[in-house]
């Protein structure tokens, strides 16, 4: 069980990741491993060059910045579980993080890692969409900041240059009555979500004044369902009003299907799980 | 290019010249010989393979030895104490844990981490924090059964010590 052989450079600045990718364009960075070791060791993959970035301080960590949450690109799904701030602004992120593969996987894998690989079974790429977040990345031209909702472009495939470094993933905080949930349909092998669901709710005098809703799994790319919020927006958001907006659920998506679930099992899965999400997402805003 | 490492195994400092491609797991069973450390598959599914990595369970087959540089490490073969054995592997033994024994070196190593995070699971908590662990022969009742006899008894010696 051996990767294809690889140089390997151990990065201590953004500035210095950097470098490395331009010297290294045949190379890759390295985070929590998780996604990129086992595709080089069935050798689906063979980067020339590993720059890993797992010690780079300043990419580590959870910031509350005020209005918005700053989560370091190598911030480990357990590192997101133990954060009390995240738990009390955004529930979504501790809850999704939790049905994240394993105790090992979530002890290793980074929300960096997660949105830069753009796996169309990932959890996390839904909840940023639910939420709004924005990717700030960094390449030799500088910085840039890049919505999370232009970030997803296909599978495996992000707004990401290859010499660019996504460093931080900014969370703006909710204001006013706000509900969030993720309802996952787990693989039962892989753990991965065949179809995931994360909603995003505030509620302005018993109607819905915003709603977003990311849906992976279904589609090739995790993207936000513009059909189901179109309808639920400015509705009050009564039972039979979310079944009817879920109903366009899976509108846009350019389906998957394989041997476990169909196209159309997944059209289902992400009308029923976008259902189920509203719904309690509805309820946490109330209460 | 071979580079440097130095990492600490259940206690025992190492300096070693590997590959960057060299695997935690093989450095542990094929550099260092501590073959406690199972390989159970190639897709980082199994958790045959789990060791305890700077406090936290990891598949040591999705882990680069180069990556474990400074980290301190405890396998299977660290827990036993003075000929003591670790009270997981006491409740493995008594609620007949294990059958062929080979996912038992990586279910023990989860449930280590498992409960330094929550030493008090319930059956459904030990059964979520068992999910990176597969195991071919007991059906899991009695892997849940010795983790449960592991956290009681963990728990009388916190207490015992006064720690809780
Ligand atoms: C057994 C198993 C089960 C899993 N189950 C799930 C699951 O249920 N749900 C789920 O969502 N995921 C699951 N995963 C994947 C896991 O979440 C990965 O950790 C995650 O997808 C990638 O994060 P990483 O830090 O490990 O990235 P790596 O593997 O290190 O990198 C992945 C890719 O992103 C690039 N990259 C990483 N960080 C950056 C950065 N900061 N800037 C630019 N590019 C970067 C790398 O070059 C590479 O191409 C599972 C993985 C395993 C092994
Ligand atoms: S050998 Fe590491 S998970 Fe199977
Ligand atoms: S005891 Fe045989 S695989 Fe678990």
């Amino acid at each position: 069980m051996y990767p294809a052989a690889f140089e390997y450079y151990r990065a201590t600045s953004v500035p210095e990741v950097v470098q490395l990718l331009q010297q290294h364009p045949d190379g890759k960075i390295l985070a929590g491993g998780h996604s990129l070791l086992p595709m080089m060791k069935l050798r689906l993959a063979e980067p020339a060059a590993l720059i890993d970035i797992g010690r780079v301080p300043d990419l580590n960590g959870i910031q509350d910045a005020g209005d918005s949450i700053v989560v370091g690109a190598t911030t480990t799904y357990w590192n997101l579980l133990q954060s009390d701030v995240i738990r009390q602004s955004l529930p979504l992120i501790t809850e999704a993080a939790n049905v994240v593969g394993d105790i090992q996987v979530r002890n290793r894998g980074t929300l960096g890692g997660a949105m830069a690989h753009a796996d169309p079974a990932a959890d996390m790429p839904a909840v940023a969409l639910a939420l709004d977040a924005s990717m700030k990345v960094v390449g030799p031209n500088g910085e840039r900041t890049i919505p999370a909702s232009e970030f997803f472009v296909d599978m495996f495939t992000t707004a990401l240059s290859p010499d660019e470094v996504l460093t931080q993933i900014i969370f703006p905080k909710p204001q006013g009555t706000s509900g969030q949930a993720y309802e996952k349909f787990a693989h039962p092998a892989s753990g991965y979500a065949v179809v995931g669901v994360a909603a995003f709710v505030t509620l302005d005098g018993g109607k819905v004044q915003t709603v977003r809703v990311g849906i992976t799994g279904a589609g090739t790319v995790a993207k936000r369902a513009s059909a189901v919020e179109q309808a639920l927006a400015g509705q009050e958001p009564t039972e039979q009003a979310i079944e009817s907006a879920a109903a366009h659920a899976a509108e846009g998506l350019e389906l998957n299907g394989d041997i476990f679930a169909s196209e159309e099992y997944r059209a289902h899965l992400a009308r029923v799980f976008t259902q189920r999400a509203l719904s309690r997402a509805v309820a946490a805003a109330r209460g | 290019m071979k580079q440097q490492i130095t990492v600490t195994v259940n206690g025992v400092q190492y300096t070693s010249e590997v590959e960057p491609r060299l695997l935690l797991v093989h450095y542990l069973r094929d550099v260092l010989n501590l073959t406690g450390t199972h390989v159970g598959c190639d897709t980082s599914q199994c958790g045959a393979c789990t060791v305890i990595m700077n406090g936290s369970a990891v598949k040591s087959c999705t882990v680069l030895a180069v990556q474990a540089d400074g980290a301190e490490i405890t396998t299977i073969e660290g827990l036993a104490k003075d000929g003591q054995l670790h009270p997981l592997q006491e409740g493995f033994w008594e609620m007949h844990g294990l059958q062929c024994g080979f996912c038992t070196p990586g279910m023990i190593m989860t449930a280590y981490d498992l409960l330094q995070k929550n030493p008090n699971p319930t059956e459904e908590e030990i059964r979520h924090g068992l999910e990176g662990n597969l195991c071919r022969c007991t059906g899991y009742q009695n892997i849940v059964r010795s983790i449960q006899y592991a956290a009681d008894k963990m728990r009388g010696a916190a207490a015992a010590a006064g720690g809780e």
